[in-house]
């Protein structure tokens, strides 16, 4: 993508993110977040990973972001107060991370020759033929292992999220 | 074209406002918003790699951490929601019986 | 290069107003539509400044109707609740028309349109991964409804907000799983190439569309898409008689208008879907790029631009006899009652569809097709 247009999203991704940490209320914190996903993804269909960037959009912003927003819904919570005290975490908290950003910053800004430009790839790099086979071949195992994962996961979530019998009927439909 | 260099830096970035959300906050579903950031920030990570080489195996791995995020923050959420009706709080100060 | 931005922007620009055109159309439609159903007349009469009873006809119909109801909607007073949350009152409309909008930027309404030695393709952008892109902007569609709902600051319109929220991911999954078998039908994700794949014939005769090959998911998309739009027989997070407007109760002025919009502006999007993967796009049958090639053998030599016209007011038939198929079972059948109708999106239509796929896949893998 042209270098404009990154330093564009990449600002916007960031100021998304610092809106993410910085927001008093939870539901502007997850719409924050969901703008951060949607630039990521945007991001990775500029790099020609345009399934990854799509599914990024389907499975991250479209599902799980959804799932957040339930649960906020369903705990109630309201606009957290301003937090004071506990200084000495916050301030020993933010340089820890600005020295981390600053470490990270100058280890990436000079990779390897190697990695320092794009290899040329072919038209159809990020297609979700590539991908396919990729997953197929390469990845059989962790793909088939992956989708036990998630019949682990939706079984797992079922269980902890239902209500008891000591609290009361099973909630039916709102 | 940005080279890959700079989106490894902008996911560096990400991944440590994502660790400044983990310290600072309190409330346990920002803080698992800002964990999910940081998956995501790595995702960014892989994908540029992945271009650099001119390989399709970072998608693939990144299409992993994308499912196995999803799998996570479904039982995650799962496990907020059962300590909100033991402790009808998510603040993660007040979740401290188990603190010396 | 600029010349070829120019003709991307035109396109946008025409599918736009097209779009937009076709809802105010379709509003028209329902109304005088639902009378003719229910044995009434509807509404006929508007009157601006009396306008039409100087001109001596004092029912202009469509025309005045048209044009008085979104100005009456327009200039109404925008009221945001006390309490509510201003910033996200404001965006949840737009927030909810924009995915459904750019979806149409996907949708091929004509074949190649050869000006001078320009080729331009009548879609208004050539993704070759145009399913997938359908269903990330269907999958964004549930945050304007969702925000709607809770930035009212009122228990009913979250109440409606949640229901149309959980009926809509549900509903997802079996529009993906339709999509899915017709991507594995025609082996690409171009909606331009499935669109070609569907001209020419079989025996001589029958048009080669989708839905002789799938019919079963041509039932899938229409329900999930009609679900998904929350259309009736699907429409409790909008039930009229027993939330009021659901999640839009809070809206008035130009946001319930936009509200109103994006109902049929989704009517549109479903048919269009559902003419491009079933019956063929733009093609009329026995049309080819050079002119008609009829079962008897006789062949009618055409210029490009009258081909591509007739491909164009063909896509927009079709696109229109599916907005009044759906805007027909509106008023043909009751409400589903919500759990009904979550039993129907997860128990009914999800096993259909996978059951619809794994068939798919079989046929293609064993019959070599």
């Amino acid at each position: 993508m042209p270098l404009w247009l990154f330093i564009f999203l990449a600002a916007l991704s960031i100021i998304a993110a610092a809106g993410l940490i910085l927001q008093r209320h939870p539901v502007h914190s997850l719409l924050a977040l969901v703008l951060t996903l949607i630039v990521i993804g945007i991001l990775f269909i500029g790099l020609g990973a345009t399934t990854v960037g799509f599914l990024q959009m389907i499975v991250y912003a479209g599902a799980i972001m959804i799932l957040f927003l339930f649960v906020i819904w369903l705990l109630n919570l309201q606009t957290q107060p301003l937090e004071g005290g506990r200084l000495a975490l916050k301030f020993l908290g933010a340089l820890g991370s600005a020295a981390l950003i600053a470490e990270l910053l100058v280890f990436v800004l000079h990779l390897p020759a190697p990695l320092g430009h794009n290899q040329p790839v072919a038209i159809d790099y990020g297609s979700i033929a590539r991908l396919a086979q990729g997953l197929f071949t390469s990845y059989l195992v962790a793909f088939e292992v992956t989708s036990i994962l998630l019949l682990v996961g939706v079984v797992g979530a079922v269980a902890l999220a239902r209500r008891t019998t000591a609290e009361g009927a099973p909630g039916g439909s709102p | 074209m940005a080279p890959p260099s700079y989106f490894m830096g902008l996911s560096a970035i990400l991944f440590c406002i994502g660790v400044a959300g983990v310290l600072l906050r309190r409330n346990i579903i920002i803080i698992f918003m800002s964990i999910e950031l940081m998956l995501n920030a790595v995702n960014l990570a892989f994908v540029a790699l992945s271009r650099a080489w001119g390989s399709v195996d970072g998608q693939a791995i990144v299409f992993f951490v994308m499912t196995v995020a999803a799998a996570e923050a479904a039982v995650g959420l799962g496990i907020i929601l059962s300590i909100y009706r033991n402790r009808e709080t998510v603040n993660a100060d007040e979740i401290n019986l188990m603190r010396w | 290069m600029a010349i070829e931005l120019l003709i991307g922007a035109i396109k946008a620009i025409i599918v736009l107003l097209m779009v937009l055109q076709l809802s105010a159309i379709l509003l028209w439609f329902e109304r005088k539509g639902s009378a003719l159903i229910q044995d009434r007349i509807g509404a006929n009469r508007a009157a601006i400044t009396g306008f039409g009873r100087r001109l001596g006809m004092p029912n202009l119909g469509f025309v005045n109707t048209l044009m008085a109801d979104p100005l009456k909607l327009f200039t109404k007073e925008d009221f945001v609740p006390a309490g509510a949350d201003k910033f996200l009152h404001a965006l949840a409309p737009f927030l909810a028309m924009f995915p459904v909008l750019i979806t149409f930027a996907v949708v091929p309404f004509g074949d190649v349109l050869i000006i001078g030695d320009q080729h331009i393709n009548l879609q208004a952008a050539n993704l070759n991964v145009a399913a997938l892109y359908i269903l990330a902007t269907i999958g964004l569609g549930v945050y304007g409804v969702a925000l709607g709902g809770w930035a009212s600051n009122n228990r009913w319109a979250l109440l409606g907000g949640i229901r149309a929220t959980a009926q809509m991911i549900s509903y997802e999954l079996a529009m993906g799983l339709a999509i899915v078998s017709m991507v594995m039908t025609y082996g690409t994700l171009d909606l331009q190439a499935m669109c070609h794949a569907q001209s020419g014939v079989w025996f001589g005769w029958l048009p080669r569309w989708g839905i002789f090959v799938q019919p079963i998911a041509f039932l899938l998309l229409l329900t999930a898409g009609m679900a998904e739009s929350k259309r009736v027989p699907f429409d409790l997070p909008e039930g009229e008689s027993e939330l009021i407007a659901g999640y839009f109760t809070e809206y008035s002025g130009g946001k319930q208008a936009v509200f109103m919009l994006i109902d049929f502006a989704e009517i549109v999007l479903v048919s269009a879907l559902v003419t491009t993967f079933f019956f063929g796009g733009w093609n009329f049958p026995w049309l080819y790029p050079d002119g008609f090639h009829l079962p008897g053998g006789a062949h009618l030599g055409l210029p490009n631009v009258a081909v591509a016209i007739i491909e164009v007011i063909t896509f927009t038939v079709k696109v229109v006899a599916f907005c009044w198929l759906q805007i027909l079972a509106r008023w043909t059948l009751p409400r589903f009652r919500y759990d009904q109708l979550m039993r129907l999106g997860w128990k009914g239509l999800l096993p259909v569809g996978l059951a619809n796929v794994v068939v798919t896949a079989c046929v293609i893998v064993f019959a070599g097709v």
